[in-house]
């Protein structure tokens, strides 16, 4: 099993996000994350799709995607050359006794307090997948209340494979 | 003029000469709308029939088929005939009538989800909420539904859209889809490369599908194969690509195909895959049949090649415009030799049959009938054993072989057959069925007869479902379970209840003499032939 990081440029019409989850769904593809927002464009969404199998499999994807009317272009994000983001809010129990020592953790791995309650506070992550985890992995040991993860996005490095709208 | 009109105006745009279907209230504007327009509207029994008879006239026209029914229960009938048009890429843009777009999603009286429902099923599909797209929507849908990899378009038209004023109505001249741009040219490359392998092929083969009367490539390919001296092969949907007795062709391949077809392609050294699917009925193991030959794969839909087996040489186009562009390349073949040995294991390898005397043989009636019919007659195959016979004695000589190949749906042949003789009334069009299919489609006879269709029925009557009796026979040894049709309905009977023509071959003897009087009434006729209930197609 392979793991891609698929990015599409749609079009931005009602109901475009269902025909591609439905095909991921009916064709059994395993989709892991998929996000989906404007460009500068709003003409266009860009929509980025992580999603695992076998290498024909994989090659199915990308062919199968590009096929949807709406889409216009399929990229494949490689690692290396392309650059990766997750975004997490994480609202942990902290209060007088522990929240320096949180805030601490915070300041290491350059998240921000976005919000500050008696007894809580919520705090934003932003990074690839490998520093959230292990960003969530170090708060175990204080209670998380809540927590939400929107799924990954990128872009590819460089002026190279640009796809430029018309 | 209110959206309705501006869907008939769109309609005559594109030429549209046929609509068949079935109104309710929600699609009663355009009905309305549809009565000061020279289109013609067919009224089906029911709406799967719609979309097999749009199929059959696409089919034979190569044109879009039309069909428009109400929503949902309406639409939701629809599905099925829709997902038979996808199976086997056939051009269609589906109307269905909506509820008042203030009311969507409420859950009202004869309200479906349609797009949602089709989904998977279709190209593409609209729901309008906008009077002023309803012309550029309709561009765009006959546009997708004929171009590219062919297939059904469904649009979703809530009532009020199509009784708010239009604004403005014009249909535009072209189209410009941001994300829709199908390749139609083959790469030179890539069939520079496929030149050189036929050139050092010993044993080349062509297995061609449905992508070649889809695209209207039948001449470009047989001025190729002639020119080459190459051999083919067909898929089910390929049958009629190339004439059944044209001295290249080498008969169906596939599970329920001919075993010297099966035989060439194993036995080939350089494949080349036409408008074919390598899907699992026609090539049972891809990988085994592939592992010693060059596979040239050639579809108009990028994500086929590939899918089911990886080729050495891949080419995206249409086979039209690639025949086209093969056809001015010069080569040398050595074949003589290879077209030899197929033509040896065409006489060894041919399946005799035992018939059963006190019946009528259906090789025997089959190709009998083939031989009395026109020379460019339709012949519409349904689905059962009668599918399987069909496909291996119906000979095609200039005429269409059509039938519901990916979906398998029963109950094709006698709307299908009836869209096509609607669409060329000139053509002798006959479609065969079983008597399950037939009961299937039987209500289509009322319509046959308002229309004043002269289309030929053949039922081959065994009282049972015949392709899974068969398979209960060889899997369940003979433990029939749900497959007894129990002798009825009395054709006789019905066709005199439709005051149609009626003609019964009980065994071969009345073979000959029936089928002369079938194929010399006017109007409709029912033909029933009697085969044996334990026939096999194996």
């Amino acid at each position: 099993m392979q793991r891609k990081v698929f990015q599409l440029l749609a079009d931005n019409t009602s109901g475009v996000l269902s025909r591609i989850s439905g095909l991921f769904s009916r064709r059994g593809y395993n989709i892991e994350s998929i996000t989906a927002g404007l460009t500068a464009d709003p003409k266009y969404s860009r929509i980025t799709i992580v999603a695992s199998g076998d290498a024909d499999v994989l090659e199915q994807i990308e062919k199968q995607v590009a096929k949807l009317v709406d889409v216009k272009d399929v990229k494949i994000l490689e690692p290396g050359k392309s650059v990766y983001r997750e975004l997490a809010l994480i609202k942990v129990k902290a209060e007088a006794a522990n929240r320096q020592a949180v805030i601490a953790i915070a300041d290491i791995f350059r998240a921000n307090i976005i919000d500050v309650g008696p007894k809580t506070l919520i705090i934003e992550l932003i990074g690839d997948q490998d520093k959230i985890d292990a960003f969530i992995a170090l708060l175990d040991g204080y209670e998380i209340l809540e927590l939400a993860r929107t799924a990954m996005t990128g872009l590819g490095r460089g002026i190279e494979n640009v796809t430029y709208l018309p | 003029m209110n959206g309705a009109d501006a869907i008939i105006k769109c309609l005559e745009e594109e030429n549209v000469k046929y609509v068949f279907g079935y109104p309710g209230v929600a699609i009663c504007p355009f009905y309305n709308s549809i009565l000061s327009s020279d289109i013609k509207t067919v009224l089906v029994r029911t709406e799967q029939s719609a979309a097999h008879a749009a199929s059959g006239l696409a089919r034979t026209t190569g044109e879009v088929g039309v069909c428009a029914v109400t929503s949902g229960p309406g639409a939701t009938n629809l599905i099925t005939g829709i997902a038979t048009a996808f199976a086997d890429s056939i051009p269609l843009v589906c109307i269905t009538g909506q509820v008042n777009s203030s009311l969507l999603g409420s859950d009202v009286f004869q309200e479906a989800d349609i797009t949602g429902a089709v989904e998977s099923f279709v190209k593409y599909s609209y729901l309008v909420r906008n009077v002023n797209d309803i012309p550029r929507i309709m561009k765009e849908a006959f546009h997708i539904a004929s171009t590219g990899r062919k297939g059904p378009v469904l649009i979703d038209i809530p009532i009020d859209v199509q009784n708010a004023t239009i604004k403005n109505y014009k249909y535009p001249d072209s189209l410009s889809m941001r994300t829709y741009k199908p390749t139609v040219k083959g790469n030179y490359g890539q069939l520079k490369k496929l030149v050189n392998a036929l050139e050092k092929a010993k044993k080349p083969i062509i297995c061609v599908g449905g992508g070649i009367s889809l695209s209207g490539a039948n001449d470009e390919l047989l001025k190729f194969i002639e020119k080459n001296n190459i051999p083919v092969v067909s898929t089910m949907m390929g049958i009629g690509a190339v004439a059944t007795k044209h001295p290249l062709y080498f008969g169906m391949v596939g599970n329920n195909g001919k075993p010297y077809a099966n035989k060439a392609m194993n036995e080939s050294d350089t494949l080349v895959m036409v408008g074919a699917r390598v899907a699992d009925r026609a090539i049972n193991s891809p990988d085994i049949v592939m592992s010693n030959k060059v596979l040239i794969h050639i579809d108009v839909d990028p994500a086929e090649i590939g899918k089911n087996c990886g080729p050495t040489i891949p080419i995206v186009g249409d086979a039209k415009a690639i025949f086209e562009d093969l056809n001015k390349e010069e080569f040398k073949t050595d074949t003589e030799g290879w077209i030899k040995e197929l033509n040896q294991y065409k006489t060894e390898l041919e399946i005799k049959r035992n018939p059963d005397k006190n019946f009528t043989d259906p090789e025997y009636f089959i190709k009998t009938i083939s031989d009395k019919m026109d020379e460019n007659a339709i012949y519409v195959a349904d689905v059962g054993q009668n599918q399987i016979w069909s496909c291996s004695f119906h000979e095609v000589k200039k005429g269409k072989f059509l039938t519901s190949g990916g979906m398998g749906t029963m109950g094709y042949s006698i709307p299908a057959a009836m869209g096509a003789n609607l669409a060329d009334s000139k053509r002798q069009v006959i479609a065969v069925c079983g008597d399950g299919s037939f009961q299937m489609s039987m209500c289509e006879l009322a319509t046959i007869k308002q229309e004043n269709v002269p289309v030929k029925i053949v039922v081959l009557k065994n009282n049972f479902l015949g392709m899974v009796r068969e398979y209960q026979h060889y899997t369940y040894k003979d433990n029939y379970s749900v497959v007894n049709l129990n002798d009825y309905p009395n054709l006789c009977a019905i066709a005199k209840a439709y005051d149609m023509e009626y003609v019964k071959i009980a065994n071969n003897d009345d073979v000959l003499s029936g089928i002369d009087k079938l194929l010399k009434t006017d109007g409709p006729c029912i033909c029933e032939v009697l085969v044996n209930p334990l026939d096999l197609v194996k």
